[in-house]
């Protein structure tokens, strides 16, 4: 009888539950259905259609005409694509790091900030708001070689600053120094992991005889090390997808400089392929190989993270 | 059931791709409308690219909606949005009616994006023989016209007289007609002690390589945009003087952040502050000088060839009928009263009588209808010299204008042309290399643009 029991009770509660999960999952996707919707329609469904279009010969106006893997060799004949590529690879290696150690500088000041900590965080994170056409129009002002504020304080110092917006070897560099101004949003990040860190830690650190080097070195930094990456992984892919204030200051209206081709970013490339010139096939495919190769650098970050981010729960 | 998975996701792929694909089909160019300008007119006319921001198109927008009776005339404000205008005709719903850069046109026709407005221009009775030759050559696309052009953009001579009688000089020196006259200037002028503090003369490159090569007997593209003759000895010999007047003052670098940093729009200007000897620049700047800064010691010419003649690169509008336009008829007829002269006079004297209120000279609009020029000239005022040299110089410049022929890869012309002087400017190519890699990337863009069209 007993045996009877126990062999019966599963079958009885099992559709429950079965029932009940599904349930659960039909409100969970009703509640969720909004941004799948959205999800599906603006994000999964131009990607897939991109793919697609990255194979024909299309002017947006016109039916998209098959032409296989035809845009894929031409990019590999395209100097201006290397010379893009090259642009924006360069402007990445300038920019992640400088962001990175800047942000971490201004992080670390205002973790010891005190009660100014809220002002400065606020002060920091104002240029985030600016609209990057904004910044591409303030850094043709600030970097003027001639009259620009950047090179009237280098002047205090004795140094003649260089021709940032139209002297081709500084125009890079200038866009990363100009790129740093927006650094807020990172430090605010960094400055929530900072004040994750454990104090006790830094109480042993202390008792051991570490100082603020030591600490940050043997403390800091490996517990924050999620955060870094994060980071790192989200500025590398904004720093190859570069647009906005490099199309303001150099290709927007009427603005024919003569440094076009240090400013040349893939993107804008891809723009002017896709809105300029009509070849929206081609941007398709210049827009998948951007795809893979941010890909292939963030696997190799992925890689190469798992010797330097320290997990508090163990590695992942 | 699990192996039906992929077959059902793939299936539903082909599906969607397919139907994006019909969604996006060739517009149809053919246009059966009935145009007639005593028609009564009704429905919607929705016109991208174009704002009534002054008198001189606030007067012609209210005729111009006057005369389509019952229709409803909506504005998208705005200089023209490519990706919007693009977006639209992809979606099956462009505006009625478009406003556009005449460089755009060849593109836009080539790809079957506006309508050719040969019907339009026989059914509403538009006189195109009024309209300036380079303006009607530049939206005129394989022997069909589609666009009406309105406005005129020319060039002029526009230097301080004061710098120059400072140094012997006077505006014959660098208006164009003498190269070495114009290098010697630019030396004489120019200030550099260790900073540009004087530019002494901008020759206003990349943007006026065109100019430059047509004083010097070379259109970089054929009359039937098929050819292009960038590398033309002549187009590199003149490349090779406008750079050089450049490198004559410091080098280009110095003298573009120096123009940079000028307040070019208000009283303290580079002319009004003494500051640039002489420069190349479109006809409206004048007005902006006579407005901002009328005691500015101003000396105006035409821009000069080699031999003496003035010359002018010339630009401006166009009305164009997207394709798909739902009301064709109605978009004709606007760009028709829009560009027709009884409508330009009455903008004029609107403009007039405002300049008389304000005690102020009216300096005449080139409108890219030529028997309008010639009668809104006559009511042009007296701003006293060098203003008057100033005005006269624009209408002899707006005689003697020639444009790049429409083609279907102007964009990319453009581009590729601009980009091979900047390598020149920013000193890694030579003139005659930069212009040698120009050639062979723009033939073969436009043989392949061309090619494409006639498939």
């Amino acid at each position: 009888m007993s045996a009877l029991t126990l062999d019966t009770r599963p079958s009885v509660e099992r559709p429950a539950r079965r029932r009940a999960r599904r349930r659960n999952v039909i409100a969970a996707l009703l509640f969720l259905s909004p941004w799948i919707v959205g999800f599906l329609i603006f994000t999964a469904w131009p990607i897939f259609y991109s793919a697609y279009l990255s194979l024909t010969n299309y002017d947006v106006i016109n039916s998209p005409d098959f032409v296989g893997i035809e845009n894929y060799q031409r990019m590999i004949e395209d100097p201006k694509v290397r010379l893009a590529l090259g642009n924006t690879l360069l402007y990445t290696l300038m920019k992640v790091p400088a962001y990175m150690l800047l942000s971490l500088a201004l992080a670390l000041l205002l973790d010891r900030a005190g009660r100014a900590s809220g002002f400065f965080r606020t002060v920091f994170f104002l240029p985030k708001m600016t609209p990057p056409v904004a910044v591409g129009v303030l850094f043709l002002l600030l970097f003027n070689g001639q009259s620009g504020l950047v090179n009237s304080v280098l002047g205090w110092f004795g140094i003649n600053g260089p021709s940032w917006t139209t002297d081709p070897a500084w125009v890079k560099p200038g866009l990363v120094l100009m790129s740093l101004w927006t650094v807020g949003a990172s430090v605010i990040i960094l400055l929530t992991a900072l004040r994750d860190v454990p104090k006790d830690l830094y109480e042993a650190a202390r008792i051991d005889g570490a100082g603020f080097w030591q600490q940050t070195k043997s403390v800091t930094l490996p517990m924050i090390s999620p955060t870094l990456f994060f980071l790192v992984i989200v500025n590398t892919i904004g720093a190859f997808q570069t647009f906005d204030e490099a199309y303001t200051a150099f290709f927007g209206s009427g603005n024919t400089t003569y440094s076009n081709d240090a400013a040349l970013f893939y993107v804008i490339y891809l723009f002017q392929q896709a809105f300029q010139f009509l070849h929206m096939g081609y941007a398709s495919a210049l827009a998948w190989l951007l795809f893979l190769i941010i890909m292939i650098i963030t696997v190799i970050q992925v890689i190469v993270s798992r010797r330097l981010v320290h997990y508090e729960g163990g590695s992942r | 059931m699990k192996r039906s998975i992929p077959f059902a996701v793939a299936a539903a792929s082909a599906l969607l791709l397919t139907s994006c694909a019909v969604g996006t089909g060739t517009q149809n160019t053919d246009d059966d409308t009935e145009y007639d300008p005593s028609a009564e007119l009704s429905g919607e006319l929705n016109v991208m690219g174009f704002g009534a921001g002054d008198e001189i198109a606030q007067t012609r927008y209210d005729l111009a909606v006057d005369a389509l009776g019952e229709v409803d005339v909506t504005l998208i404000e705005g200089d023209l949005d490519m990706q919007q205008f693009l977006s639209s005709v992809a979606a099956g719903d462009p505006p009625e009616l478009l406003y556009a850069n005449r460089d755009q046109i060849g593109s836009l026709a080539a790809r079957g994006a506006i309508i050719p407005l040969d019907n339009c221009i026989e059914g509403e009775g538009i006189d195109t023989s009024q309209f300036v030759e380079s303006a009607l050559d530049q939206v005129t696309f394989d022997d069909s016209v589609y666009g009406i052009p309105e406005f005129n953009v020319v060039q002029l001579t526009m230097a301080n007289e004061s710098l120059l009688t400072d140094a012997g000089l006077t505006i014959e020196d660098v208006n164009g007609s003498d190269w070495d006259a114009v290098t010697a200037a630019a030396e004489a002028l120019v200030v550099n002690d260790g900073g540009l503090s004087v530019i002494g003369v901008d020759s206003k490159l990349p943007e006026f390589f065109p100019l430059w090569a047509k004083a010097n007997g070379v259109d970089l593209l054929s009359e039937d945009g098929r050819t292009a003759n960038l590398n033309d000895p002549g187009a590199v010999e003149a490349l090779e003087f406008a750079v050089g007047i450049y490198e004559a003052q410091g080098g280009f670098s110095a003298v573009k952040a120096y123009r940079d940093s000028a307040d070019f729009f208000g009283s303290g200007n580079q002319y009004a502050t003494n500051v640039l000897g002489s420069m190349w620049m479109e006809q409206w700047y004048l007005n902006v000088l006579n407005d901002v800064s009328p005691d500015a010691p101003m000396a105006f010419d035409t821009f000069r060839t080699p031999d003496g003649e003035p010359l002018a690169f010339a630009s401006g509008s166009a009305w164009a009928i997207p394709a798909g336009s739902s009301n064709p008829a109605a978009g004709c007829r606007f760009a028709r009263v829009m560009t027709e002269v009884d409508s330009w006079i009455a903008a004029a004297q609107a403009r007039l009588d405002l300049r008389n209120e304000e005690g102020t000279a009216f300096t005449g609009v080139l409108t890219g209808n030529a028997v309008a020029d010639d009668q809104i000239r006559e009511m042009v005022t007296s701003g006293g010299e060098p203003w008057d040299s100033g005005v006269e110089a624009m209408y002899e410049a707006n005689d003697n204008t020639f444009s790049l022929p429409a083609n279907p890869a102007d964009a990319e012309f453009k581009t590729i042309w601009q980009d091979a002087v900047n390598r020149v400017l920013n000193g890694q190519d030579d003139p005659q290399t930069a212009l040698d890699a120009a050639q062979e990337e723009a033939q073969s863009v436009l043989d392949e643009a061309w090619a494409s069209m006639e498939e």
